[in-house]
């Protein structure tokens, strides 16, 4: 933990210096968003000021300026998750969209009645619903994997609900509520030789984990800027190139044609065939100084910091009289779901709030999860690059004294 | 004493807290505290506030043209609200209480420190009491 540049990247960050109700800012909220370093603020306002355009089709300077940028992202972020190529990378606005394009586009061909689709008990809304609307067009059935009571997956009750029938298997790389860092590995594995597809949904896990989609050998690997220092609204899907090629455009518009008449409309070569109208060209480029942000730091360094940071807030934690944790997995990153013995969660969430400690309450878009736990909801501290080991002892201290009430 | 004058009463009680959450929060809880019990056998679907986050049940008896509210939440400062509101509307008649304009959460600036889920929540409470006032 010592020779982290902890002080350097707080710095970096400037809302971290923030008073807020007359307390430093100790922002544990970093699964729902994370804060924005100063270089990726610089590059949204320099795009502004400096070569805003719309891209692709102009011939002036500006357009070149803002298209060059633009792609230049995409090469980056190909090569920060270990695409093979461009054309794998397709920008949306985020997790969200990113999953609801692909469950959309395969909807169109790919299923057929009574096939199978596999998720899991852990995951975000956004990775349930879109699969049960089309589920519901298509007469598909879902079928979803068991969590145990530490809040890890049923490796076997996996493999007891794979038949001929299951065609895709869309599962939480590591989970927003529990910190769970599942084995995708070895399900993907599974499933690559049974020709199912699979889909990871990593929005949690790119700001915290080296993610190598070809190492993952995953079909589709999902995730969005604005959790991993980058700005809101851009996302992306990386799609293996021969899958992508097969599947239909998932909105019609501007910029994935290539010739339109009223009789007939050509599409696109990836990945324009699936970003249809004018894209969050500012976000995009702020998106690409994140990311070199976060290489100059090095992922190695992050998670091994984030993962001290983690055992010391672990061990913190326990210590704490009448806090359960939900989530007790020994594979899991920085992010503690926990209910408490004598304080409801929004008054817990108000309480520290008003102590200056940002953090999450409620159900986290994981109601089945909650069902399952018996849980309305959890308190949630998540935690990010820019946490100290001397935010978690105020926060230590800070709720120790509230139970004690 | 009316529902204006109560109302009075209760900002220049904030007023003593000079805007800080924390004092203001804990404040709201010890409001709450002494807010008389709700027996639990009122404590039934029926009963629940609608457009609440937290669970608030709320119930009235007349007597004599006048209404007597009782209430609970499983959460503490939603509780301290709802003493505010059940202080307020105690002991009206139907026709004082649906005129009563609630000025005091504006005066405060009690949606500051409540956030918005629980000013809609609020207001649903006192939607509740108005509808409980003509309809008991």
């Amino acid at each position: 933990m010592d020779n982290f540049p902890l002080k350097k990247i707080r710095n970096d960050f400037p809302i971290l210096n923030s008073k807020i109700n007359k307390h430093q800012l100790v922002y544990f909220d970093n699964a729902a968003t994370t804060q924005k370093p100063k270089a990726v603020i610089d590059g949204i306002s320099n795009y502004y000021k400096n070569y805003n355009a719309n891209i692709h089709r102009g011939i002036h300077t500006l357009a070149e300026k803002a298209t060059e940028e633009f792609e230049q992202t995409r090469s980056i972020v190909k090569d920060f998750i270990g695409a093979s190529s461009e054309k794998e990378i397709i920008f949306t606005r985020g997790t969200t969209e990113g999953l609801n394009l692909i469950a959309s586009s395969l909807g169109k061909f790919y299923f057929k009645e009574g096939d199978e689709i596999i998720i899991s008990e852990m995951e975000h809304h956004s990775n349930i619903v879109p699969w049960q609307m089309i589920a519901n067009e298509n007469k598909l059935e879902l079928k979803v994997i068991e969590v145990s009571s530490e809040g890890e997956i049923d490796i076997n009750h996996f493999e007891s609900l794979i038949s001929e029938k299951t065609k895709l298997v869309s599962l939480v790389y590591i989970s927003n509520t529990l910190g769970t860092i599942n084995p995708v590995d070895k399900i993907i594995d599974k499933c690559s030789r049974n020709n199912i597809l699979t889909v990871i949904d990593g929005a949690q896990s790119s700001a915290h984990k080296k993610i190598n989609v070809k190492k993952l050998n995953c079909d589709f690997y999902v995730f969005s800027a604005h959790k991993m220092y980058g700005p809101t609204g851009v996302g992306v899907v990386y799609g293996k190139e021969k899958i992508l090629e097969k599947m239909p455009p998932y909105m019609g518009g501007g910029e994935m044609i290539k010739d339109v008449s009223f009789s007939e409309t050509t599409y696109n070569d990836l990945p324009y065939k699936f970003e249809a109208g004018t894209p969050n060209i500012g976000d995009v480029i702020g998106f690409k100084e994140a990311i070199n942000y976060i290489q100059n730091i090095g992922r190695e360094n992050i998670e091994s910091y984030e993962m001290s940071l983690k055992k010391y807030t672990e061990e913190a934690i326990h210590k704490i009289d009448g806090i359960k944790i939900i989530g007790t997995s020994k594979n899991k990153i920085g992010i503690f779901s926990f209910t408490t013995k004598n304080v409801h969660y929004y008054d817990l969430g108000l309480l520290l709030d008003a102590k200056g400690i940002a953090l999450r309450t409620g159900h986290h878009c994981t109601q089945p999860l909650m069902d399952k736990f018996k849980l309305e909801g959890t308190v949630r501290l998540s935690m990010a690059m820019y946490n100290s080991a001397e935010e978690v002892d105020f926060f230590v201290e800070s709720i120790s004294k509230l139970l004690r009430r | 004493m009316n529902t204006i004058q109560t109302q009075n009463d209760i900002v220049e009680d904030f007023k003593v807290l000079e805007g800080d959450l924390e004092m203001t929060l804990n404040y709201l809880m010890e409001l709450g505290e002494a807010l008389e019990a709700l027996e639990e056998k009122h404590k039934i679907d029926e009963n629940i506030v609608k457009g609440c986050q937290s669970k608030v049940w709320l119930t009235c008896t007349k007597k004599d043209d006048k209404i007597i509210y009782k209430g609970d939440s499983n959460t503490a400062i939603t509780k301290g609200l709802l003493s505010i509101l059940i202080k307020i509307f105690n002991n009206k008649t139907s026709d004082e209480i649906i005129k009563t304009d609630l000025f005091f959460i504006n005066e405060i600036g009690l949606n500051r420190f409540i956030g918005t889920q629980r000013s809609n929540g609020l207001e649903s409470m006192e939607k509740k009491i108005k509808l409980l006032a003509v309809t008991v």
